[in-house]
């Protein structure tokens, strides 16, 4: 697949991913409001209302991740360091982005992130083995797909979807109690139908694990899209791959990433040995294949 | 009744035809801008060079060819005006200054001075953004050449007076040159 087509089918991809999630998100506030009151209406009003509310809260809560991080090092001056300076501002250049902010992470286990809601707030984190390990045009590679992330405003998808994989936790959980009680009180009303009430019970009770499926699906799309928008910026895809080849074979893991931000990784920082529906990045050997084939 | 719908459908055209005549404004200043990146960073070589002669001179007065091609291919490059001119000057400039960089083999002090290892830095970035900045430039000049060509926006791009730009022609090579490695 060339280069641009990967970057369409990507996106494309994150479009229908994105809509099966709000209407995932829609048919949990349907189904508990059919439950509860034999009326899918007020569900399907109140779950917008409350999702977008909930959203809003916590995009206007969310901190930069690299401020909470004690060892990383923000890089203020070119005189600091020359090559991973210049290398940012190349990439911001060509990607028409805004200058991020530029931290170093004091680890030996090589690896990369973006952060920033949007790109005038983003900055990019490298560690000190991404820089002692890989070649130049490898780290400029690694850059590229960072920048990458902050241009197709990965951080704020990622946050959104992780937000609406909270909303339908809260409300499955709400939604499941309500009935609980419900039926403990034995005022029922009888006017629900028994398929439609088992259907929507098993439902509720897989919409959380559904919705964090989703949500790394979406994750591990938009690894895929910035490998490829990367490789658009550099025009170089294979040194890209040649340092996916590096990361991965090193097995140690990055020891200031939690598992919140794992996704927001390069590489999977925690070197989970499965690969597949859990997982927040695809498999590197398949990310390869994908670069090498540009 | 009617009357409502017609106003309804005036305004959306309307709405249509702003949106698409401030895309083009866009993509036209994206041009411009582009275009001005580039001279930055020429103007960025220019003004580096001549205290990477004055340190190189310090260590290696022997090496005047080396010296003297650099000043003058630097030089040219002040004077010419035409893109595609300065580009071709700027690969001749890549080529002088790898020659330039080379004399640090010969001559370990200058290998070892802080300043020299700083200019040859910057100056192979700068080199590094010459060329990303031309892609940049090629990049945004393809997306609003397709914007003016394309149905329905060459409409209002003709009535309006957008005119397609040119790329800057780069051969392969060149943009292999520039991959420095260490």
């Amino acid at each position: 697949m060339i280069l641009y087509e990967q970057i369409r089918k990507n996106k494309i991809k994150t479009v229908f991913i994105v809509v099966g999630f709000v209407l995932l998100v829609l048919g949990v506030g349907v189904v508990i409001s059919y439950l509860n009151y034999g009326d899918p209406l007020p569900g399907l009003i109140f779950t917008p209302v409350f999702s977008l509310f909930y959203i809003g809260i916590v995009i206007m809560s969310s901190t930069n991740i690299v401020m909470k991080m004690n060892h990383a090092q923000e890089i203020t001056s070119v005189d600091q360091h020359r090559f991973l300076w210049h290398t940012v501002e190349n990439m911001a250049m060509v990607a028409r982005v805004p200058m991020p902010r530029i931290f170093i992470i004091n680890d030996a286990s090589p690896n990369a992130f973006a952060t920033g809601l949007k790109p005038e707030k983003a900055a990019v984190a490298v560690t000190t083995g991404l820089l002692d390990q890989l070649t130049r045009e490898e780290v400029e590679g690694v850059i590229a797909h960072e920048v990458a992330h902050i241009k197709n405003y990965d951080v704020r998808l990622a946050t959104v979807t992780l937000a609406l994989v909270s909303v339908i936790a809260i409300m499955s959980d709400i939604g499941s109690r309500m009935l609980f009680f419900r039926s403990v009180g034995g005022r029922r009303d009888n006017n629900q139908n028994p398929i439609f009430m088992i259907v929507g019970l098993v439902l509720l009770i897989l919409a959380p694990l559904i919705a964090t499926l989703v949500n790394l699906a979406i994750s591990r799309n938009r690894e895929f899209l910035a490998d490829a928008s990367g490789a658009e910026l550099t025009r170089n895809p294979d040194a890209l791959a040649s340092a996916l080849e590096k990361i991965a074979n090193i097995q140690t893991p990055v020891k200031e990433a939690s598992r919140a931000s794992a996704s927001l990784y390069f590489s999977d920082p925690l070197k989970k040995k499965l690969s597949g529906l859990f997982s927040t990045h695809p498999n590197p050997a398949e990310r390869i294949a994908r670069l090498r084939s540009m | 009744m009617g009357w409502i719908i017609a106003i309804g459908i005036i305004v959306v055209l309307a709405f249509v035809y702003f949106s698409m005549y401030n895309g083009l404004v866009k993509y036209r200043n994206w041009v411009d801008e582009a275009w001005a990146q580039i001279d930055v960073q020429l103007k960025r070589r220019y003004d580096l060079i001549p205290n990477l002669v004055e340190t190189v001179k310090g260590y290696a007065k022997h090496e005047q060819e080396t010296l003297a091609k650099v000043v003058e291919l630097r030089n040219l490059l002040g004077s010419k005006t035409s893109r595609q001119e300065q580009m071709e000057v700027n690969d001749q400039l890549s080529g002088a200054l790898k020659n330039l960089f080379a004399l640090r083999e010969a001559y370990p002090d200058l290998k070892a001075n802080e300043n020299f290892k700083m200019l040859q830095e910057e100056l192979t970035q700068t080199e590094n953004k010459v060329a990303y900045s031309r892609q940049l430039y090629n990049n945004t000049v393809m997306k609003y050449n397709t914007k003016v060509e394309s149905v329905p926006t060459n409409i209002i791009a003709s009535v309006h007076n957008f005119e397609k730009r040119d790329m800057l022609e780069a051969r392969e090579e060149e943009r292999e040159n520039v991959r420095v490695s260490f």
